[in-house]
């Protein structure tokens, strides 16, 4: 590995803890079974992923 | 609890069909590369001892050993605090290896052929397989906050060693197998929670009873880290001011994600760490001024309402304009700090000079926390060597987000296991301190008497070996952290800052960034803490309200704003007047009600590993029953006969009855002032405290008594019956693969690289890259 991959595989890591890699996951997913309808826009799949965390709230730990 | 998410295609089997290999369901694709290391390969590779794997080994037992040789046997002057990391990380090393490895090859017999929910049931968003590094990075997000962080602070009253052995040897043997075994077991049922297992495994009694005994500690556990923020920030101008400022940053941030640029998050979080490290430093010039002292310097109880106030508007706001950017913010510093912390550690090496067992191990009027080491130190270090309130993480979001089976050891365990690191290194940035400043800080009010020249006399007159603390060496720091004062800021996080500040300003800045270091790291506390309240107080409400919806259905509907908004109040409620309770507690608040918290947490470790048991047993596994059934065992030991000598001890110090009838005995007789209670109002503050504390006491240690003793028969029966009906979801074949520890090994690389040669049509959905 060279530098410059091991940069952008330490910012990819840390993107991902943050939660970032969110609408690429739900991307990939989408791509690969529902083809048939659009997926959702960023905005959209951000928008849907907070309002779900109203309804389905995550613990955070002591 | 709040998920009702349930699973149609249940195994319900017999006996011996959750073992994995032999479920002939699980048939490979022949058009994939195997979705499963194969177990031949998998045992050569771990069973072929190099020369270079063994010098390994035996290099990191060497290093260990010679480390704990260190801290336990040598007594010197000072211990230096790299023998602490060293002892830490080479154990941890071994317990992974070793033991996590032994309870994956007995017990739990993790099968990749088999998918995981975050396969056979995703969504991409929920149910997503996320990437095991990150997973890692998560679900250690998820776990770690204020607590591992403020209990061996307290506990470092007791000396170094007792923290430390506890921390060390807590995690490998109960607090990550606890984590391991209940992600493992919610996995395997579709992500289901502590609850819905616990009902599902031990009936409806200890279901209830565990649910119940759940809500309860959330309060207790909610309104103590509370607590510690008060303590925190009380008389503090410049804490105040810093940590309000994330309120309006928070919200700034949530508009920027939904409104400006949804999805950067980590780009928001960096512009939110910038606008803190603003705010602590504007905090430093607000704090000198006279209408900045006048705005911000609150007491204690005015910041308790705050924190009311606020946790109940943050519980009903929606998640996207508070909640969601505080905790970014949060993450980012949490990981940012936690890796400053270590470096920082490791190149200053402070030495440490506190005794390794203190003169308060066998005592029991420890200024501090009260009580014996055994079992208090037992509960004073809760989260760090084993936390009940991981079982709620653990069975929660990070079950559903897990790829392959395998990965459950790294994660589970293994993130446990960094926990219990960042309790080390909380505990040595404590013991980095002065003897005398540690005990003129933790002390309460009512022993100080608020003064330096109070704690000066109380601290000296303790009789300390090594202790000489002077005026000065009090002013003097005050002045340096930029606080009015330093005497009995009881709590942990003031202790912890100024551990943290000397360690930082040697390592960056000099003396003259003390201040900064020290508000930086109450900052961090408070955030972590605000998240903790905020989350907590939310599931507590959907918790509440799916309990009320069981006699009002009305209440089941979550998006019924009066019931959301009712059982918000009833939460806030509960936690706040503890909270008041706490700030206005003559006798110290911090000191009495600290132990409560410990035992809550451990109790609630207790249910988790009883319904583990229960599912062991069930699974016909009893040859490797004790492997949760020890910490079981040591938990509900600890936790209960704290719990007793919190009821029944005849030392008001210890007993909340013993004082609570001392002091109305007190008053019967006419008494005017009572030991720390000045007043007649006082005295009658202190017995209805105890009073409450009494109850809490009881009604914790009835629940917990109950969930055991249902697991206990669940287990017995099971026995008798050789098993039980098993509960996990179908086996659903695999589809994916990913190696399953933090590094793959010369075998998961090839078996990788077969996946990756898949032409792009072949390829199943994978997330990651």
């Amino acid at each position: 590995m060279t530098v410059l991959e091991r940069v952008r595989k330490a910012v990819w890591l840390f993107k991902g803890v943050m939660g970032e890699n969110a609408y690429q996951s739900y991307l990939d997913h989408h791509a690969a079974t529902h083809t048939a309808e659009p997926p959702m826009t960023e905005k959209a799949f951000w928008r849907d992923k907070t309002d779900r965390q109203d309804a389905n709230p995550e613990g955070r730990c002591c | 609890m709040s998920e009702h998410r349930n699973s149609p295609d249940r195994a319900g089997g017999t006996p011996g069909d959750g073992d994995g290999r032999d479920v002939d369901v699980l048939v490979q694709d022949p058009d994939l590369p195997p979705t499963a290391l194969d177990p031949s390969i998998a045992e050569a590779e771990e069973g072929r001892w190099t020369p270079a794997k063994i010098a390994l080994w035996v290099g990191i037992a060497l290093l260990g050993g010679f480390s704990w040789t260190m801290l336990a046997l040598v007594r010197g002057e000072t211990v230096n605090a790299i023998w602490f990391v060293f002892a830490a990380v080479c154990t941890y090393f071994i317990a992974y290896r070793f033991y996590s490895k032994f309870i994956e090859r007995n017990l739990l017999k993790p099968d990749d052929r088999r998918a995981t929910p975050a396969e056979y049931k995703a969504d991409g968003k929920d149910y997503a397989a996320t990437d095991r590094r990150v997973l890692y990075g998560h679900h250690f997000a998820a776990i770690a906050g204020a607590g591992p962080l403020v209990g061996p602070v307290l506990a470092a009253q007791m000396g170094y060693l007792p923290g430390t052995l506890w921390i060390i040897f807590g995690v490998i043997a109960a607090g990550a197998v606890q984590d391991y075994l209940v992600m493992f077991f919610s996995m395997r049922r579709g992500g289901r929670s502590l609850g819905q297992m616990a009902r599902e495994e031990l009936g409806l009694i200890g279901g209830t009873a565990a649910l119940i005994a759940t809500l309860t500690i959330m309060i207790i556990i909610v309104a103590i880290l509370a607590l510690v923020v008060v303590n925190a920030l009380g008389e503090s101008p410049w804490g105040v001011f810093s940590v309000a400022m994330t309120i309006p940053i928070a919200l700034f941030m949530g508009v920027y994600l939904r409104y400006i640029r949804p999805g950067k998050v980590t780009e928001v979080s960096i512009i939110g760490f910038i606008l803190l490290l603003l705010a602590i430093i504007a905090g430093g010039w607000i704090g000198e001024t006279e209408w900045g002292v006048a705005i911000f310097g609150l007491d204690r109880i005015a910041i308790a309402w705050g924190i009311i106030i606020y946790g109940f508007i943050a519980a009903i706001l929606p998640v996207w304009l508070l909640l969601a950017p505080r905790d970014y913010l949060s993450t980012f510093m949490k990981i940012g700090t936690i890796v400053m912390l270590a470096v920082a550690i490791i190149i200053t090496r402070p030495e440490i000079s506190v005794p390794a067992v203190s003169e308060f191990a066998n005592r029991s009027d420890g200024p501090v926390v009260p009580g014996t080491l055994f079992p208090f130190l037992f509960v004073t270090i809760a989260c760090g060597a084993l936390s009940g309130f991981h079982a709620l993480i653990a069975s929660g979001t990070t079950p559903k987000m897990i790829q392959k089976e395998r990965q459950t050891r790294f994660i589970g365990y293994g993130g446990m296991l960094m926990e219990s690191f960042v309790a080390i290194m909380a505990l040595v940035a404590a013991l980095s301190i002065d003897r005398g400043i540690y005990f003129a800080m933790n002390s309460s009010v009512a022993a100080t008497g608020g003064t330096i020249e109070g704690a000066v006399a109380f601290v000296n007159g303790l009789g300390l070996a090594g202790v000489n603390l002077t005026p000065e060496m009090l002013s003097q720091l005050a002045n340096n952290v930029g606080e009015e004062s330093i005497v009995s800021r009881t709590g942990g996080a003031p202790t912890l800052a100024v551990g943290i500040a000397q360690i930082m300003q040697s390592f960056i800045g000099g003396s003259g960034m003390m201040a900064f270091w020290y508000h930086f790291a109450i900052m961090f506390e408070a955030l972590f803490i605000l998240t903790a309240v905020d989350a907590g107080t939310r599931v507590a409400r959907f918790m509440l309200q799916d309990s009320i919806g069981n006699f009002i259905p009305r209440f089941r509907d979550t998006s019924w704003r009066t019931g959301a908004w009712i059982c918000t109040a009833i939460m806030v409620a509960g936690w706040g007047a503890i909270l008041i309770m706490g700030v206005t507690d003559p006798l110290g608040g911090i000191n009495t009600l600290f132990p409560l918290f410990g035992i809550a947490n451990q109790l609630l470790a207790a249910i988790a590993l009883a319904v583990c048991m229960a599912i062991c047993a069930r699974k016909g596994a009893f040859k490797f029953l004790w492997i949760p059934a020890l910490p079981l065992a040591f938990a509900a030991v600890v936790t209960i006969s704290a719990s007793f000598l919190k009821i029944s001890s005849p030392v008001p110090a210890v007993g909340y009855w013993a004082n609570h009838f001392a002091f109305r005995d007190a008053l019967a007789a006419g008494e005017e002032s009572f030991g720390a209670a000045q007043s007649v109002a006082a005295m009658e503050a202190v017995v209805r405290n105890t009073f409450i504390q009494g109850v809490l006491s009881i009604v914790f240690v009835s629940l917990a008594l109950i969930v055991i003793t249902t697991a206990v028969v669940a287990t017995v029966k099971a026995y008798r019956n050789g098993g039980g009906p098993i509960t996990e979801d179908k086996a659903v074949p695999s589809r994916i693969y990913a190696p399953s520890g933090m590094l793959a090994t010369k075998a998961e690389k090839e078996l990788e690289q077969q996946w990756d040669a898949l032409p792009a049509h072949k390829k199943p959905a994978r997330a990651g890259h």
